[in-house]
C-alpha cells in the first residue's frame, strides 16, 4: 500500500477516538452497576457511585443469598433452559435434516411452512388463549413447546446438513443403515459443530427469555430468575422476602436492583468471552445460506 | 436471510402442502413412490409439522376470535359471529389511536437510527489496521446483545435514576436531575437510546463479513482511476454491501410496527402511557389484564397483517428498483 495521506492519518486519529468512546458508551454501565452493587446504600443515593464502590459492603448480597426464593427461581431458570433446549434440539435437528434432502418430494412445501412463520405470526392473544386451553399454564411446557422451533436456527442447522458429502450417507445406505441410523451414527457425529452452537443459541435465548414465564406462570416459586428481576425493578417485591427485616431493606432498595442485575447477568458473561465466536460464525452461517 | 438470486436456495412463500408437486399425470404414483422411499424421513418431519400446525398455524386460525365473541373457557374459536364489531370497536377508541401512532413513533425512529448505526460502525471498524483492536472492539459491542432485555432494561433503570450516571454528568452543567422514566417526553430517546446500545455493535457483523468479500482490485482500479479514500468508500464500498444493507432494510420494515414489545413492557409506566404505549403493549392489557380476549385480538390481528403487507410491499418493491429481495 502506498504511505498514507495526512488526511488519512487524521481520520485514523479520529476513528479511534470514536472507536474507543464506543467501547466506554458500551463497558460503563457495567463497571458502573458492579460497584453500586458493592456500595453503600448512602453513598448510592447520594450519586457518588461511578466506577469504584463507595462504602464498601456486602450487605445486599447477604439479603438475595439469604432469600429462599431467589435461589428456587434460579434453580427454575436452570430447569427451565434444560428441558426448553432439549425439546428445541429434537425437533429442529429433525426438521432441518429431513429439510436437507433435496431429492424429498414436497421439500419446498416443508420449507415454506417454516418460512411462512417468521413473517406472519397468530399473535399475543390466540396464543394466550391455546396455552390457556390446553391447560399448560403453570407448567415448563408453557415454556418450552410454543417455542421449540427458532426457524432462523433451522435453516442455519438445515444448510450445514447440505454441505455434508451425500457419499457417505449413500454408502452407509448400502451397508445397510437405515434413515434413522444414518442421522444418529453418520450424520451427528458429523455434525458435533453445529449441534454444540445451536445448544448455546437455545439455551442462552431460553436463559434469557421471561415473558412466556411472566404470561403463563401464576405463582412465583414457579418464576425464573428473569421474572424475579422483574418484579424487583417493577418494584413489584423488594426482594429478600425471607432474611431481611424491613428495616434492611430500607437500606438497600437502590443497591438490591444492582446486585440483582449482577448475579442475573453473571452466567452469561463468564461464558461470553468462550461463546461469542461461535455466535458470530452461526449468525454468518445463517445469512449467507439460508 | 438470504438473496434470491442463486436458485438453490429455496423460495420463501408457499402453499402448504398437497398444493405442492407441479401435477403431471403421474403425480399421484409419484407421491406414493416418494412415501414408500423416503418414510423414515417423512416420519422425521411428524413432530416438528405438529408444532407448527399447533403453535404457530392454529393461533392465526385463532384469530378469527376477532370476529366472534369468546368468552373465558368457551371454544378458542369463539362462540358466535359479530362480524366487524371489535373491528368498528378499536376504530373508533381513542386509545387505540394514540398507541398506533407511538407505534410509528417509536417503530420509525428505531428504523432511522439502528438501521445506519451499525453500517456506520462498521465502516468504521473496517478501517482498523490493528487485528488485535478491531476485534477487542467488536467483542465489547457485541456484549449487550447477549444479556436478557430484562438486564438491559434494569441496566438502562439504573443508568438514568435521578442519582444516576446520566444526571450525575447533568449535574456538572448546572442541570437539576431529570426523573427520565417518569417523564413521557423522555421515553422515546430512552427506547431508541437503549435499543441503539444493545443492537448497534450485534448488527455490524453481516456488514463485517460483506465488506471482506469486496474484491480488492475495485479498490486498485479506483486508485488508478484517481478515487480518493472517500470516494473510494462511495463508490467501491457502499455499492459493495448493499445487498446486504436491502436485506436488512426489509427484514427492518417488516418489523416495523412490533416494536420491542418486551422492552417497552419493562421500561413503561402509567405515567408515561401518553408516549410509550404502543399497539402490543395495549393488545397485552386488554387482552391478558383486562380478559378483553375478542377485541385484543382484532387488534393484534390488525398489527400482525399490516406487517405482513410491509414486509410483502417492501420485497416487491426491492425485486423491482434493485434486484435483491428475500424470496
Amino acid at each position: 500500500m502506498v504511505k498514507p495521506s495526512p488526511s488519512y492519518r487524521v481520520f485514523q486519529g479520529v476513528n479511534g477516538v470514536i472507536l474507543t468512546l464506543v467501547v466506554i458508551v458500551t463497558l460503563y454501565p457495567f463497571v458502573n452497576i458492579v460497584a453500586r452493587s458493592f456500595s453503600g446504600e448512602r453513598q448510592i443515593r447520594a450519586g457518588e457511585v461511578t466506577l469504584w464502590p463507595k462504602g464498601f459492603n456486602l450487605t445486599t448480597y447477604k439479603i438475595v443469598f439469604q432469600d429462599a426464593m431467589f435461589w428456587r427461581n434460579y434453580g427454575n431458570t436452570v430447569l427451565y433452559t434444560v428441558v426448553s433446549t432439549a425439546v428445541a434440539m429434537l425437533l429442529t435437528t429433525c426438521y432441518a435434516y429431513v429439510l436437507s434432502k433435496r431429492h424429498l418430494k414436497g421439500r419446498t412445501a416443508l420449507i415454506g411452512i417454516a418460512v411462512f412463520t417468521m413473517f406472519f405470526t397468530g399473535g399475543l392473544i390466540p396464543n394466550y388463549v391455546l396455552i390457556t386451553t390446553f391447560g399448560l399454564k403453570n407448567s415448563v411446557w408453557a415454556i418450552a413447546l410454543p417455542n421449540a422451533i427458532s426457524v432462523f436456527n433451522l435453516l442455519v442447522m438445515k444448510a450445514f446438513f447440505e454441505s455434508l458429502p451425500t457419499e457417505l450417507e449413500e454408502a452407509a445406505q448400502i451397508d445397510g443403515l437405515s434413515t434413522y441410523g444414518i442421522l444418529l451414527r453418520i450424520v451427528l457425529p458429523l455434525s458435533k459443530a453445529v449441534v454444540a452452537t445451536m445448544v448455546l443459541f437455545y439455551t442462552v435465548s431460553y436463559w434469557n427469555s421471561w415473558f412466556s414465564a411472566f404470561l403463563y406462570m401464576d405463582r412465583t416459586d414457579l418464576m425464573p430468575v428473569t421474572v424475579y428481576l422483574r418484579n424487583i425493578i417493577a418494584g413489584a417485591t423488594t426482594g429478600g422476602n425471607a432474611g431481611a427485616t424491613d428495616a434492611q431493606l430500607s437500606q438497600v432498595g437502590a443497591s438490591i436492583q444492582a446486585v440483582t442485575i449482577v448475579l442475573t447477568a453473571l452466567p452469561i458473561l463468564c461464558v461470553y468471552p468462550f461463546v461469542q465466536r461461535y455466535f458470530v460464525s452461526g449468525v454468518m452461517l445463517g445469512a449467507v445460506k439460508g | 436471510m438470504s438473496t434470491t438470486t442463486k436458485s438453490a436456495s429455496p423460495p420463501g412463500l408457499q402453499k402448504p402442502p398437497g398444493a405442492d408437486p407441479p401435477p403431471p399425470p403421474t403425480s399421484r404414483t409419484g407421491w406414493r413412490r416418494a412415501l414408500r422411499r423416503d418414510w423414515q424421513l417423512y416420519s422425521l418431519a411428524v413432530l416438528p409439522l405438529l408444532f407448527f400446525l399447533v403453535f404457530r398455524y392454529l393461533p392465526m386460525i385463532g384469530n378469527v376470535i376477532a370476529f366472534r365473541r369468546f368468552e373465558p373457557g368457551g371454544s378458542i374459536f369463539g362462540e358466535q359471529w359479530v362480524g366487524l364489531r371489535y373491528v368498528e370497536m378499536f376504530l373508533s377508541d381513542p386509545t387505540f389511536w394514540q398507541v398506533f401512532r407511538n407505534t410509528l413513533w417509536l417503530g420509525g425512529l428505531t428504523l432511522v437510527f439502528c438501521f445506519p448505526i451499525p453500517i456506520v460502525l462498521a465502516l468504521l471498524l473496517n478501517e482498523v489496521r490493528r487485528r488485535s483492536l478491531k476485534r477487542f472492539v467488536q467483542s465489547v459491542s457485541y456484549l449487550p446483545h447477549f444479556l436478557s432485555i430484562v438486564i438491559v432494561a434494569g441496566i438502562t433503570m439504573q443508568m438514568l435514576a435521578t442519582e444516576g450516571p446520566v444526571n450525575l454528568v447533568l449535574g456538572w452543567f448546572g442541570h437539576d436531575p431529570i426523573r427520565f422514566i417518569q417523564e413521557p417526553e423522555w421515553f422515546r430517546t430512552i427506547y431508541v437510546g437503549s435499543e441503539i446500545w444493545q443492537t448497534a455493535g450485534w448488527g455490524t457483523i453481516l456488514y463485517l463479513a460483506a465488506l471482506t468479500t469486496i474484491d480488492e482490485d475495485l479498490y486498485e482500479a479506483a486508485r488508478i482511476d484517481g478515487a480518493n479514500r472517500w470516494q473510494q468508500t462511495w463508490h467501491v464500498t457502499l455499492p459493495g454491501i448493499r445487498p446486504t444493507m436491502i436485506t436488512l432494510l426489509i427484514l427492518n420494515v417488516g418489523t416495523f410496527l412490533a416494536v420491542g414489545f418486551e422492552k417497552v413492557l419493562l421500561l413503561y409506566n402509567p405515567l408515561t402511557y401518553q408516549t410509550s404505549d404502543v399497539i402490543s403493549t395495549y393488545v397485552y392489557r386488554t387482552g391478558v389484564e383486562s380478559n378483553s380476549f375478542s377485541y385484543a385480538a382484532a387488534i393484534g390481528l390488525f398489527e400482525a397483517v399490516i406487517g405482513l403487507v410491509l414486509i410483502t410491499s417492501a420485497n416487491t418493491l426491492s425485486r423491482r428498483t434493485v434486484g435483491t429481495s428475500l424470496w
